[in-house]
């Protein structure tokens, strides 16, 4: 084909962006190569894996399969939006961190993404949602269980339920 | 990047199909879940795209003046298991959908795409089957309106002529009012994965709850498109509520059904399974209408 | 004291927020995209190849087939120490581009260009003209006269045939009185799946050239690149980043020799060969499957009177890892119940499917699933508790082997099975559900497993460790085995700061390893990493600290002897009196006037020992007859790794094992067609990986009995987990329902089989 592209203009991590994008290109691309958000990563590119998962609009979605033109007047966080105005890291990544949910860490940017979009329902899920809204990713090291705890945990103490966080 | 010749973005029914008009090659993505992955694995290479995957006025779900329930092509599952209508009036079709995949693929791929590719492995398509939906199609003559089973004309192929989309699948209200059902995906894991066989059935009950009105059953992956078990569905309509009906019922699927030995399953596993979920399926269609069937 | 402690891991910061690189982070965007065409035969003759369509798209740099070899140079993969004995050498089988297809995905040409579409095009447009030849999926299919030959120096297409004799079986097995039982089992081809699939990078600087890859054998491609370029191994860098995982398939040389030899095609430009997912099961390894025969002969008692095993492993195509996978399960055999008389046959065969090479148990998940699936058998056939019937055979303390020099110095195994059982509720579970009827049925089972860590006497075992003192007291450590997940850093960083004596975020583990820089070492595999780097680590940290005790005698007039590093600080420890800090010590000998000295320490530790590392697993399954399906309840594995350098990595990496064993257990498996031999279900849709809503919550358990011949106690942990997993599972559906199913997984499909064989439906 003759090239074709497309001004796409979002807000990418906060900030409102716009960039002439190949209309060929998934939203990993763009998000990898036009603007250097590695946290995205390619584990299938048939959304089969989730390591490319970011959320759009509130909702998660896997890059790989949606076309870059789509991002049109879209909000997107990616993992690296995550972090406050001082780089200060948000609880649910401390969680991964203190947890020991994160070895390879090539799944978890993919599963931070969809504990933000869990958390942010700011409700109690059973342990049988929990890994329901999680099971659109594969992880071959942790064997999801520190994972689990790392979600549930944090889930637990943003509805001040401290207490019974420490015993998952 | 996928391999694409050209990529058109339709903003309206109408310019979609003005654009198919003019690109009679084109291929239509919606939710892109499908005809992305195909792209990549070379299938649908090369091809021109037309993209309805910005076109908001055939998302979302709404009542039409009679009381059927008109779901928009481009609604995506997960959105239709949050639905309140959904919910309420036909909350098994939200369930089904729910089985799709894992959550990431639920938030992209849309009802209308989940029909059109005319597998018979779709979630929501036996469901569909068996709640006697019927399929809106809009195109340059206008809009027209099918039995979904007429819609699914062989595996892969749906009937859509040249310029025409699915925009919307409604549920008649006659097809709901009173009744309850419930989907069984058999799959090979609990999530990201594909129907081995998927099995939905539907029963009105009497005022009693001891007579089955009416019962429908339709499978996905028994046949080459998702398909009714009508020999069945004979056996047991009219019949009392109880185990006898229920087995004479589920034997009688494997009169229907045609499922085909393949390296996912064979054909002898697929007629054993396909017996136990049609039980299971009535006997919690039955329990979810207020009926009881004695153990 | 950091060694014992759940310390946070030294990169999951940067991991959690994102900012870890790997491979492909690294890439600048300006590369050149390498794709490969695979055969679509899986077996024959490449008679030539039309590349003329490919060459005319635009974007397409350069079109290599398998005739554009100039000079063959074959080459082995397997990511072993080279053996300078050329009989001990690996099999070098292999070519950059083959016109000798021996399975369906095998290499035959690559393209070059500007971007991965261009790429993908020229791929389909390039056509080939094959030979067809008939082709051999099945292990005993291939060894019969007259079935189709892989390889011409391979008669019967076996690769190797070991035996293992020990007393006299035949002269055993006429004991009056003995029971025999016999049985066939069968593990399948499953993949490592590591989420993030194989990539490197070439780019050439002068005469050399640099590879970047997702490896776990940096130095060990170093020289194998050399080997199939017919360069000089010093030509060659080869730089590992962060990687996604590897589990053994990235203990193999993959595409870094193609992707640098493409990039030498293209002028030296930089080159990306980045392996889809299909490919990925396809064409890099898989792990062997073993069909296993195993006769024994029980006294009345229960003591084994004597013991066969038959193993055949089918190696795919090419040798790869070859017999040292099912040589490793036939070893174990012997050791595990050690019985007076044992024949042991093993044998390893080429077949026309993709290529085994290692993975996660090297052997032993295989040899497991045979072991312990029969041992269930037998225990059953005998009427006994099948507990108490392992307690009664399993090796005892004390037992040495003879080759190894293994001991056994703990009561390991009761141990474990005790923890394991107290964890699970074993004994009341498992009387509650002995006899049952009904659709829906409950089963608790065992599985005990046997491991070795690292590969001495069998194979060279060596670490080195570089260690360099910064201006201001902290250290940079390097050593040869390499971080691919698993914490190896982590380990590293603790087991130096309790060394030098220096708080542990003074040590900076370089993570990044860069055969130009990094010392020589083989890389991660068998389980040797903390082990065998533990060696050089305490050796090279010894040594720097005498350096830096003798520097601090000359600053401060105090006998050597009379100084220790304490928390970063120099003390004089007959009165504890602080003297410097070693920042002020490592600044005054970088910049003194009189005596400036950089402080650094190198070394290589030899190990001439090896650490058994048993455990077992024990797992509750509920079985929906019908419905052909197993639903595991709950599960515990309890290991004796020695002492736990970090318990909070140590569970998580039994995790991730058990995880493993899991999917092998119940779902995982490579489908080759019959027809033409092409993998069926190559993507992680088809392929059963097990997901989050498969898995209970995982227990893991310990017994920290310190290893004596181990450097800070410890032993092998990181393939164990993944050994007993599948038959403890298998063992329980076995109590639940009274069929044993003996081909794994225990997936629907075998379950249909076996219960309509068994007369269940």
């Amino acid at each position: 084909m003759s090239n074709q592209y497309k001004l796409v203009s979002c807000i990418i991590n906060g900030k409102k962006v716009e960039k002439m994008v190949d209309v060929r290109a998934s939203l990993t691309d763009m998000l990898r190569d036009d603007y250097r958000l590695t946290s995205v990563k390619k584990g299938c590119e048939v959304g089969e894996c989730g390591a490319c998962n970011v959320i759009i609009d509130g909702e998660c979605f896997n890059s790989c399969i949606y076309l870059a033109v789509w991002a049109e007047g879209k909000e997107i966080l990616t993992l690296e939006g995550l972090a406050g105005p001082n780089g200060e890291i948000s609880d649910i990544q401390q969680a991964f961190i203190d947890e020991a949910a994160v070895q390879c860490g090539f799944c978890s940017p993919g599963f931070i993404m969809s504990a933000v979009e869990i958390l942010e329902a700011k409700r109690e899920f059973s342990d049988d949602e929990i890994r329901k809204l999680l099971s659109g990713h594969l992880c071959r090291c942790t064997g999801y269980e520190n994972i689990f705890r790392a979600v549930k945990k944090t889930m637990l103490r943003r509805l001040g339920k401290d207490a019974e966080a420490d015993l998952v | 990047m996928y391999d694409m010749k050209a990529l058109y973005e339709a903003e309206s029914v109408q310019h979609a199909i003005q654009l198919l008009i003019e690109h009679p090659e084109a291929q239509i993505i919606a939710g892109g879940s499908d005809v992305l992955v195909q792209m990549r694995e070379g299938k649908r290479a090369g091809k021109e795209l037309i993209s309805i995957y910005m076109i908001d006025e055939m998302r979302g779900i709404s009542y039409e003046e009679d009381g059927a329930i008109r779901i928009g092509s481009l609604t995506s599952f997960s959105h239709i298991t949050k639905d309140p209508i959904i919910k309420e009036h036909i909350n098994v079709l939200g369930e089904a959908v729910d089985m799709v995949g894992g959550p990431q693929i639920r938030n992209i791929g849309t009802i209308g795409g989940n029909t059109c590719n005319g597998v018979t492995s779709a979630d929501s398509a036996s469901t569909l089957h068996a709640w006697d939906a019927v399929v809106e199609i809009t195109g340059p003559e206008g809009v027209r309106r099918i039995p979904i089973h007429e819609f699914y004309i062989k595996a892969g192929v749906v009937d859509l002529k040249p310029g025409e989309i699915q925009t919307a699948i409604i549920i008649p209200k006659k097809s709901y009012e009173g009744y309850k059902g419930h989907y069984i995906k058999y799959a090979m894991r609990n999530a990201m994965d594909i129907a081995t066989t998927g099995c939905s059935v539907n029963v009105k009950l009497s005022e009693d709850k001891k007579t089955i009105e009416d019962v429908r059953i339709a499978y996905g992956v028994a046949g080459p498109v998702p398909m009714r078990a009508p020999s069945a569905e004979e056996t047991a309509k009219g019949k009392p509520v109880s185990k006898e009906t229920v087995k004479v019922f589920a034997k009688a699927v494997l009169e229907d059904i045609n499922p085909r030995d393949s390296w996912r399953a064979s054909k002898a596993f697929r007629q054993h399974i396909a017996v136990v979920l049609a039980e299971r399926a009535l006997k919690e269609s039955i329990r979810l209408a207020g009926g009881e069937v004695d153990e | 004291m950091y060694v014992g402690k759940k310390v946070t891991r030294v990169d999951a910061y940067d991991k959690a927020i994102g900012r870890t690189k790997y491979t492909d982070d690294l890439c600048d965007k300006g590369a050149y995209i390498a794709q490969i065409l695979h055969s679509t035969i899986a077996h024959g003759k490449v008679v030539s190849i039309y590349t003329s369509e490919a060459e005319k798209i635009p974007g397409v740099i350069k079109v290599l087939t398998c005739f554009d070899l100039e000079e063959k140079h074959y080459f082995p993969t397997a990511g072993h120490p080279w053996s300078t004995d050329p009989s001990h050498q690996d099999v070098a089988d292999r070519l950059l581009l083959t016109d000798e297809v021996k399975f369906y995905g095998d290499d035959i040409a690559a393209v070059v260009a500007e971007d991965e579409v261009a790429a993908a095009q020229a791929l389909r447009a390039i056509k080939v003209e094959y030979e067809e030849y008939p082709f051999v999926l099945d292990v005993q299919e291939a060894m019969k006269d007259g079935a189709p030959q892989l390889h011409k120096d391979y008669p019967n297409n076996i690769l190797k045939h070991t035996t293992i004799n020990k007393g006299n079986y035949a002269e055993a097995i006429k004991e009056p009185g003995l029971t025999k039982v016999e049985g066939w089992y069968e593990t399948p081809v499953v993949q490592h799946c590591h989420i993030e699939n194989f990539i490197c990078t070439a780019e050439m600087e002068g005469d050399r050239i640099t590879i970047t890859a997702s490896t776990q054998i940096p130095h060990i491609v170093r020289r194998v690149v050399g080997q199939a370029l017919g360069i000089d191994w010093g030509r060659v860098r080869i730089i590992k980043p962060y990687i996604g995982g590897g589990f053994g398939n990235k203990q193999d040389v993959l595409y870094e020799p193609l992707c640098a030899w493409l990039c030498m095609q293209v002028g030296g430009h930089l080159v990306k060969l980045d392996v889809p997912r299909e490919d990925t099961f396809v064409s890099n390894r898989t792990r062997h499957s073993i069909r296993s025969h195993i006769i024994s002969w029980v006294r009345p008692d229960g003591t084994f009177a004597a013991r066969k095993l038959e193993a055949f492993s089918d190696q795919g195509a090419y040798a790869s890892h070859g017999h040292s996978i099912v040589a490793k399960g036939a070893g174990a055999f012997p050791q595990l119940y050690p019985c007076d008389n044992v024949e042991v046959d093993a044998y390893t065969v080429f077949t026309n499917k993709s290529v085994a090479g290692a993975m996660r148990g090297y052997g032993i998940p295989q040899a497991m699933w045979a072991v312990e699936s029969h041992t269930e058998e037998v225990a059953a056939k005998m009427g006994m508790d099948p507990i108490e019937f392992r307690r009664q055979n399993l090796m005892p303390v004390g037992y040495t082997d003879p080759f190894s020099k293994n001991e056994m110095y703990y009561d390991t195994f009761n141990q474990c099975l005790d923890k394991a059982m107290a964890e699970i509720d074993y004994e009341r579970k498992y009387k509650e559900y002995q006899n049952q009827t009904g659709d829906i049925r409950r089963g608790i089972g065992v599985s005990v497993f046997w491991y070795n860590t690292a590969v001495w006497p069998i194979s060279l075992e060596t670490s080195s460790c570089r260690m360099v003192l910064n201006q201001d007291g902290s250290l940079q450590v390097q050593v040869g085995e390499t971080e691919i997940g698993q914490g190896a850093d982590t380990a590293y960083a603790q087991m130096a700061a309790d060394v030098i004596g220096v708080p542990m975020d003074k040590v900076h583990v370089v993570s990044c390893q860069d055969t130009d820089v990094t010392p020589f070492g083989t890389g991660a595999y068998a389980s040797r990493q903390t082990y065998t780097a533990g060696f050089s680590i305490r050796q090279t940290g010894l040594l720097l600290k005498e350096r830096i005790l003798e520097y601090a005698h000359e600053l401060t007039r105090m006998p050597s002897y009379n100084l220790d590093i304490i928390d970063g600080e120099i003390v004089r420890v007959t009165d504890n009196r602080v003297m410097m800090t070693l920042g002020e010590l490592a600044t005054e000998a970088l910049y003194s006037l009189t005596n400036s000295k950089h402080l650094t320490a190198e070394s290589t530790a030899q190990i001439k020992s090896n650490a058994y590392s048993f455990g077992c697993t024990i797992a509750e399954v509920e079985v929906d007859i019908p419905m052909c399906k197993v639903k595991l309840l709950d599960i515990v594995n309890a290991h004796d790794a020695g002492k736990l350098i970090n318990p909070a990595l140590a569970e998580a990496q039994v995790h991730g094992g058990m995880s493993m064993g899991i999917g092998y257990g119940l779902s995982e498996k490579l489908i080759f067609d019959e027809k033409t031999g092409r993998a069926l279900n190559n993507n992680l849709l088809d392929y059963k990986l097990s997901t989050f809503m498969d898995h209970p919550r995982l227990k893991a358990v310990f017994v920290e009995n310190e290893e004596p011949t181990s450097a800070f106690g410890t032993k092998a942990l990181g393939e164990p987990p993944a050994c007993s997993v599948a038959p403890a599972i298998r063992n329980a559906v076995y109590q639940a329902t009274g069929v044993g199913v003996n081909e794994a997984p225990v997936n629907p499909h075998n379950l249909f089989k076996r219960f309509v064989e068994e007369g269940l439906f």
